[in-house]
């Protein structure tokens, strides 16, 4: 698939979006110079890409972040250098939207010029995993209230259903009928199933479009229990 | 089992609080236990349930004694500015006999303080959290599967002892997703005579209050309830042994604080040092007999908190201060590292016995 200039990730909280919109700018770096991650996250207060500004600035790049982020500003701030994302046609964007359809009122705003230039691919990432997206059907309402703030249609899915360190290859597959349920019911294509790389192999001739993702961040806190 | 969800610790309580026939949710929004009320706003409405936005702490705790003295299960939630706002509240609840669950999602202080995970409300949550004589029972969730099982723990309790339960969070434990069972867990039915539920002229009225016009009246009142604190003391306290068969140096840490110390132990046993924890899992009643066991044992004691040594003071108490206390700390948000805390036990192994 041919990355397009704008690419966003958006969803319900919790599904998987800044691991994957961190994943993907990291990808699209190998391919094209000017890469830049907008992190328009205005409501989660931990567990932000702006932990990941380090990792991302070796490798060349740039993050658009709230300069509150990871602060103790509560303050639902929007970086100012979010636009030149947006009108600068040289960088390769992506954008890291807050979870549900109050994260997404942010990319309101930046909607109608994403519209206007039309390169860009919008996906809802989804995780049947989580509590209030188990069905299709809950996504489907999920979906529309993101629609409705953030203004942008999409264009794909992508399934990251997982329980975390818990997921299994038999967990994955699972989810793969109700990817599709979503996909028939919404008419958007499942562009990627999402996977930690240790279940690639397992899965890589039953699911098409099976895609490993790296997770980069690490806490001192997550203990792994035995 | 049943089958396992991936949720956040501040979602998986709030999950667990309906399961456990929670209808009644009444809250103010501040960060970072917001996803507690949001959850609630979202759920509330479908399963015929109460969820409202009070128009501050206060409020928010006011309406909680009222569903209280119905004797029907209610909780409210906040984090620490908050939480100090609902203080007079939670007295009139101790004071009126009244059982009801209070999630503290413990964030940086003192003052506005900041919106990063902190552990700094235990003296707070554990001496009482308002005027007059009165406790909590303290309930330290430090997974989010133990956030499922202490809220059904904190709401047996409360009305096992007819008295407020406190479910002490932080911030990282109500903002972490792990993969958790829902599983519903008992929470027993106990005699509510006392409760308001409207007399059909069948019955002498009830009376919920905390005002008594006599003062031996009220010092009966408190003696009473100090009987009930004293069978809490003995009979609930519970905790988490980790590596203590043949530890010398004993980690003491909750929360947040004891996900760190089991990967330090894990690291530091690794380099030959005998090292294990306990992990009170009640803050009050605070697991003494375990900690005057241990103390007969180790060398010495590390309290690992992400506050200014708080917990010390139970700790000395606990073992008759016969071991030194040492502590691993930081505060203002941010969270002690595994190293951090290594550094700390092979200091502690070195000095041994001898007082810091």
């Amino acid at each position: 698939m041919t990355p397009r200039r704008v690419t966003l990730f958006s969803g319900h909280y919790g599904s998987g979006k800044t691991n994957l919109a961190l994943d993907y700018a990291l990808r699209l770096k190998e391919q094209f110079e000017n890469v830049a991650l907008a992190d328009l996250d205005i409501v989660n207060p931990y567990f932000r890409s702006k932990d990941s500004e380090a990792a991302l600035a070796q490798k060349g790049i740039r993050l658009i972040a709230s300069p509150y982020a990871g602060t103790n500003v509560d303050a639902p701030a929007l970086p100012a250098e979010a636009y030149a994302l947006i009108d600068d046609k040289r960088i390769h964007a992506v954008l890291d939207i807050g979870g549900d359809d109050r994260g997404a009122l942010a990319l309101g705003r930046y909607a109608p010029a994403i519209l206007e230039e039309g390169d860009y691919d919008s996906f809802l990432v989804v995780n049947f995993f989580r509590p209030l997206t188990r069905t299709a059907q809950e996504v489907v309402t999920v979906m529309n209230e993101i629609l409705v703030a953030g203004k942008i249609p999409y264009t794909g899915i992508i399934n990251n259903s997982n329980l975390g360190e818990q997921t299994t290859p038999e967990l994955v597959l699972s989810t793969v009928e109700k990817a599709e349920e979503l996909s028939r019911l919404t008419g958007l294509p499942v562009v990627r199933t999402t996977v930690m790389p240790e279940l690639f192999d397992a899965l890589k001739d039953q699911i098409v479009n099976l895609d490993p993702i790296t997770l980069t961040v690490h806490q001192s806190w997550a203990y792994k229990e035995e | 089992m049943s089958e396992k969800v991936l949720m956040k610790g501040n979602e998986a309580l709030a999950e667990a609080a309906i399961m456990a026939g929670c209808r009644h949710y009444f809250g103010y929004p501040i960060t970072p236990q917001t996803e507690v009320a949001a959850y609630m706003s979202k759920r509330m409405p479908k399963i015929g349930g109460c969820f409202l936005q009070a128009e501050s702490e206060i409020a928010a705790i006011n309406m909680v004694i009222g569903v209280a003295s119905t004797g029907k299960r209610v909780m409210t939630s906040s984090s620490s500015p908050g939480i100090a706002l609902k203080s007079e509240g939670l007295s009139y609840l101790a004071g009126c006999d009244l059982p009801a669950l209070i999630v503290n999602v413990q964030r940086g202080g003192p003052g506005l303080g900041g919106i990063q995970p902190s552990q700094s409300d235990y003296f707070h949550a554990t001496r009482g959290a308002g005027h007059g004589d009165f406790h909590m029972i303290v309930l330290a969730p430090d997974s989010v599967q133990e956030m499922v099982s202490l809220t059904f723990r904190g709401f047996d309790l409360a009305e096992k002892y007819r008295m407020p339960a406190m479910l002490l969070s932080d911030g990282t434990m109500g903002q972490m997703m792990e993969p958790v069972s829902l599983e519903a867990c008992e929470v027993n039915s106990y005699d509510k005579s006392w409760a308001l539920t409207g007399t059909k002229g069948e019955r002498k009225p009830n009376i919920v209050n905390s005002l008594f016009l006599k003062p031996e009246e009220l010092e009966q009142f408190n003696f009473d309830r100090y009987e009930r604190y004293r069978q809490i003391e003995e009979n609930e306290a519970m905790f988490e042994s980790y590596r203590m068969d043949d530890a010398e140096i004993c980690v003491v840490a909750f929360g947040v604080a004891a996900r760190v110390s089991k990967n330090a132990i894990d690291e530091a046993r690794k380099q030959g040092v005998k090292v294990g924890m306990i992990r009170p899992i009640t803050l009050w009643p605070f697991p003494k007999a375990a900690l005057n066991k241990a103390a007969d044992q180790v060398k010495a004691f590390i309290s690992v908190e992400l506050s200014m040594g708080q917990m010390i003071e139970d700790i000395e108490l606990s073992t008759r201060c016969k071991k030194p206390v040492l502590l691993c700390n930081r505060v203002g948000g941010m969270i002690p590292t595994t190293e951090e805390v290594v550094k700390s036990i092979l200091s502690a192994n070195e000095m041994g016995g001898e007082q810091a």
